[in-house]
C-alpha cells in the first residue's frame, strides 16, 4: 500500500451519499434536449446544424473553434427546433445552444463506427484524436477539454497519471457508482490515458468511504502492470486535483498558471475514464453521463443521463420534490451552483443534483469577522482567507492579490466553517475577478 | 414548475458553530472558575461578578442603541468581558469599581473602535489597566483571605505572587491550595483545577488554540526557572509561578480572545511565548508583582504585526510569495 501523506487544513464532512446503493438506471429521453455550446473550459464550440435539421445521436451539432475546446454532439435523434440563446446555469447568463425535440427513436448517426477493443494497436495520437473527436471533458466538475489534458508539452515528461476516484463532495455518488459498475471500463480507459502520456505509473486514488468501489477498482487492476491502488482517509477538499497529487504523491503544483503537468503528473476523473474507453471501443461521443440525483427528493437516485436534459425532468424522475424545496444545486453541496430555475439542462461537468429544503438553507446574516483564524487553520492552499476577504470588501484588490487571492480554488471549506457565516469564497471570488480585469486591461493598453 | 429557489454562492453547507455558539463554550468554561471563586471568597464574589457583567451588557445594550446600531448583547461577547473583568479583581473591592470598570471596557475599549472584531485590546484587561491606573490602592491592597463560603477574613493577605518578591507578611501557601484556590489573588485567578477544567474543555471543543496557553504557561515556566533565584541559576521556584497570578486565567481565557490574538497557528504560538516573556520580565525584574494582564495587553497591540510577518508557505510556493509582501 502507498504512504499517503496528510492534506493540509480540509474538514471532514458527514458525507450524506444516500444514493450510494442505487444501481445506475438509463434517465429516458426527455421532451427536450438544450445544448450549449460552452460547457467546457475554453473557447465555445460553433453550432453547425440550423433549426429543422433532423440530427442522429452522436452526430456534431457543435465544433471545437480552438485547441482549448470540445465539439458537441446530438445526445439523441430528433429535430433541431432552434439555434437560440438560453440561460446558461454556470456562466448565469444566456448562452448560445441547440435545442433538439426528440423524436424518441434515439438513432444513432451512421457516422459512428466500432473502434478497437485492443490498446496496443492505437498509439498515443491516435487516443487524443479519439479524445478530442469524441468532445470528451473531465466529467469531475471542471470540464477541462481530455485531449488537451492527454497532450503534455514535450519537454514534461510525465511519470504518473492519478485516477481521481476521491468523489469528496458529499452526497454525490455518480463516481462510485460507476466504479462499483463499470471498474474494468474505467480501467481500459485509464491505461488508454496512461498511453497517451507516456505514464509509466498510474495510481487509482479512492477514499475510504466507498468499500464496494475499492473492492470493484481492486478486482479490476490486479495483474494490471503499472497500476496500483491508494486508499486515502475520507476528507474533503482532497479530490481537488492539486489537494490529491500533494496527498498521494507530497508534490505541490506551482501557483497560477503553473499545472499538474509541471510536477510531471495528469489527473483525471473515473467517468472521463470510462467515457473514453466508450469512444474507444464503440466510437460513440460523450453525449451521456451518470449523473447523481439527490437529498430532498423521493428517491435518491443515480441516473444515466442524455446531455442536454433539464435537470426539472431528472427531479420528476427521482421521485419529485419531498417538502417544499429550497434550494436546487447543480453540482455538491461545497462547490456546487444554486440553480435560480431547474429548466436548465444538465452539462457535461455536471455531477449531480442536490435538493435541499427550505428548511435546509442557511441565511443567517453575516456577522463581524471575529478574526479566529478557522478559515487559515482550514484552507487547503495555505492561504489566508480572512486577509484576502477583508482586502476584497474593501475593494482593496491588489492587496488581495498580495496574498495570493488568485491560487484559491474556491473549495469553500473556509466559509463552511466561518462562524460568523461570512461569504467568504464570494468575497474572493469577486477579488479574482477585479484582479483579473484589472489585466486584462492592463495587457490591452500595452498591445494598444 | 414553479418553486421559488434561494440562489446564494458556494458552499451552500455551513458548520453549526457560529459566533454566539462559541462565546457561549466560553461563558460554560469560566463556570467552574466561578464557583470557585463564590467558594473561596464567599457571596461578595457572587455579587462582583454580577455587577460586572450587568454592567457590560447593560453599556453595550445602551451604547448600541444611542448610536443607533444593532444591539448584540445576544452574541455573549459582553456576558464573557463582565465576567473576565470580575475575574481579575481582588475581592475586596467596592462594587463600583466592577460597574465602572466594565462600562469602560465595553465603551471605550470596544464599541468606540467599532465593537466586536474591531478592538484591538481585550476590553477585560483595558477595564482591568484602567482601573489599576485610576484607583490602584483598591486594586492592590484588596485581598482577601480565602474561606469557604462567606468566612471571609477582611484582614488585608499577601498573595503568593508578592511573597515569592519578597513581602513581608505572608508565607507560601501549600501546593494543593495553590491547585484548589485556597489563596488571596484574584477572584477567578486563584484555583487553578477550575480554570484547568474550562481550558480543558475549550481545546476539547476546539473553541481554544492550545499553543497560547502551553506557549504561555511553558515560556514561564521555563524562563522562572532558570532566572527565578537572584544569584543563581536554574533554581527558580518555577511551579509556584505557573500556579499562582493570573497566569492560568490569563493564559487560557484572556490571551486566546480571537479578536486580539494572531490568525495562524504559528502566529499563536509566538504570541503565548511573547506573553510568558513578558511577564517573567515583569515579574522578576518589573515594578508589579504580577505581569500577566499587561502581557497580554502588550502582545495584543503586537499581533496585527505578527500577523502581517508569519505568513504561511502557501501550497505550490518555494518562498518568493512571502518575500513579495513581506514588510
Amino acid at each position: 500500500m502507498l504512504r499517503t501523506r496528510a492534506l493540509s487544513g480540509g474538514v471532514h464532512l458527514d458525507d450524506r451519499k444516500i444514493s450510494s446503493g442505487k444501481p445506475v438506471e438509463f434517465a429516458g429521453i426527455p421532451p427536450e434536449i438544450v445544448l450549449f455550446m460552452s460547457q467546457h473550459t475554453g473557447a465555445p464550440a460553433k453550432p453547425v446544424v440550423k433549426a429543422g435539421d433532423h440530427v442522429l445521436a452522436g452526430q456534431v451539432v457543435g465544433e471545437a473553434q480552438s485547441f482549448v475546446s470540445a465539439s458537441v454532439h446530438a445526445s439523441t435523434s430528433g429535430t433541431v427546433k432552434a439555434v437560440e440563446d438560453r440561460y446558461h446555469p454556470i456562466l448565469a447568463k444566456p448562452s448560445t445552444a441547440v435545442v433538439i425535440e426528440p423524436d424518441g427513436k434515439g438513432e444513432i448517426w451512421e457516422g459512428i463506427a466500432p473502434g478497437s477493443d485492443d490498446i496496443s494497436t492505437l498509439s498515443p495520437e491516435d487516443i487524443v484524436k479519439i479524445a478530442r473527436n469524441a468532445g470528451l471533458v473531465g466529467l469531475g466538475g471542471a470540464a477541462f477539454p481530455t485531449a488537451v489534458k492527454l497532450s503534455p508539452p514535450k519537454d514534461k515528461p510525465i511519470d504518473v497519471y492519478l485516477l481521481n476516484g476521491a468523489e469528496c463532495e458529499p452526497y454525490l455518488t455518480c463516481d462510485a457508482r460507476l466504479m462499483v459498475e463499470e471498474a474494468d471500463e474505467i480501467v481500459f480507459g485509464f491505461r488508454a490515458m496512461m498511453k497517451a502520456v507516456g505514464a509509466p505509473r498510474g495510481i487509482v486514488c479512492i477514499e475510504d468511504n466507498k468499500p464496494e468501489a475499492i473492492m470493484a477498482m481492486e478486482r479490476a487492476i490486479s495483474g494490471k502492470s503499472g497500476i496500483e491502488l491508494c486508499i486515502l482517509k475520507t476528507r474533503y477538499p482532497q479530490g481537488g486535483e492539486k489537494q490529491l497529487i500533494q496527498v498521494v504523491l507530497g508534490r505541490e503544483v506551482p501557483p497560477p498558471p503553473g499545472l499538474p503537468f509541471d510536477v510531471g503528473v495528469v489527473v483525471s476523473n473515473v467517468g472521463t475514464a470510462y467515457s473514453l474507453a466508450k469512444a474507444i471501443r464503440t466510437g460513440m461521443p460523450l453525449v451521456d453521463r451518470v449523473v447523481t440525483v439527490t437529498g430532498a427528493v423521493g428517491s435518491p437516485s443515480n441516473f444515466r443521463v442524455l446531455l442536454g436534459t433539464p435537470v426539472s425532468f431528472l427531479i420528476e424522475k427521482a421521485g419529485g420534490y419531498t417538502g417544499e424545496p429550497g434550494k436546487v444545486i447543480m453540482g455538491g453541496p461545497m462547490m456546487g451552483i444554486s440553480l435560480p430555475r431547474t429548466d436548465v439542462p444538465v452539462l457535461k461537468g455536471t455531477t449531480g443534483i442536490v435538493v435541499m429544503t427550505k428548511d435546509e438553507v442557511n441565511l443567517d446574516k453575516p456577522l463581524p469577522c471575529i478574526r479566529c483564524g478557522r478559515c487559515v487553520d482550514s484552507c487547503p492552499l495555505r492561504l489566508l482567507p480572512v486577509w484576502i476577504a477583508a482586502y476584497s470588501d474593501r475593494g482593496m484588490y491588489e492587496e488581495a492579490e498580495k496574498y495570493r487571492a488568485l491560487d484559491c480554488c474556491e473549495c469553500g471549506v473556509c466559509a463552511y466553517r466561518c462562524p460568523s457565516r461570512r461569504p467568504l469564497v464570494q468575497s474572493i471570488r469577486l477579488a479574482k475577478q477585479a484582479i483579473m480585469e484589472e489585466r486584462r486591461a492592463r495587457a490591452q493598453k500595452v498591445s494598444g | 414548475m414553479t418553486e421559488r429557489l434561494v440562489v446564494s454562492p458556494s458552499p451552500h453547507w455551513k458548520t453549526g458553530k457560529t459566533v454566539p455558539a462559541l462565546m457561549l463554550d466560553v461563558v460554560m468554561a469560566l463556570m467552574p472558575a466561578v464557583v470557585a471563586s463564590v467558594v473561596f471568597f464567599g457571596w461578595k464574589a457572587l455579587a462582583i461578578i454580577l455587577t460586572s457583567v450587568s454592567s457590560a451588557v447593560i453599556s453595550e445594550a445602551v451604547y448600541e442603541k444611542a448610536v443607533k446600531r444593532e444591539v448584540t448583547i445576544k452574541d455573549y461577547s459582553a456576558v464573557i468581558t463582565g465576567i473576565l473583568l470580575a475575574m481579575n479583581m481582588p475581592p475586596g473591592v467596592p462594587l463600583w469599581m466592577p460597574a465602572i470598570g466594565s462600562a469602560f471596557a465595553i465603551v471605550i475599549a470596544k464599541q468606540l473602535f467599532g465593537g466586536l472584531g474591531c478592538n484591538f485590546v481585550n476590553p477585560a484587561l483595558a477595564g482591568r489597566a484602567f482601573l489599576m491606573a485610576a484607583w490602584p490602592l483598591h486594586m492592590t491592597r484588596d485581598w482577601l483571605a480565602p474561606g469557604f463560603f462567606g468566612g471571609v477574613d477582611a484582614a488585608a493577605s499577601a498573595t503568593p505572587l508578592a511573597v515569592l518578591k519578597g513581602a513581608s507578611g505572608g508565607a507560601l501557601p501549600g501546593i494543593w491550595d495553590m491547585l484548589l484556590g485556597n489563596r488571596a489573588g484574584c477572584l477567578g485567578e486563584t484555583s487553578i483545577i477550575a480554570i484547568l477544567i474550562g481550558g480543558i474543555y475549550l481545546i476539547w471543543k476546539e473553541v481554544i488554540d492550545p499553543r497560547i496557553p502551553l506557549g504561555f504557561i511553558g515560556t514561564v515556566f521555563v524562563l522562572t526557572w532558570v532566572f527565578g533565584k537572584p544569584g543563581a541559576f536554574f533554581q527558580g521556584n518555577a511551579v509556584y509561578h505557573i500556579l499562582s497570578g493570573g497566569l492560568f486565567l490569563g493564559a487560557f481565557f484572556m490571551a486566546t480572545d480571537y479578536v486580539t490574538s494572531p490568525v495562524t497557528a504559528k502566529g499563536r504560538l509566538l504570541m503565548g511565548i511573547g506573553c510568558g516573556a513578558i511577564t517573567v520580565l515583569i515579574r522578576l525584574w518589573g515594578g508589579y508583582p504580577e505581569g500577566v494582564s499587561y502581557s497580554i495587553l502588550l502582545m495584543n497591540l503586537v499581533t496585527p504585526l505578527i500577523d502581517r510577518v508569519v505568513v504561511p508557505r502557501y501550497y505550490g510556493w518555494k518562498g518568493e510569495a512571502r518575500k513579495e509582501k513581506a514588510l
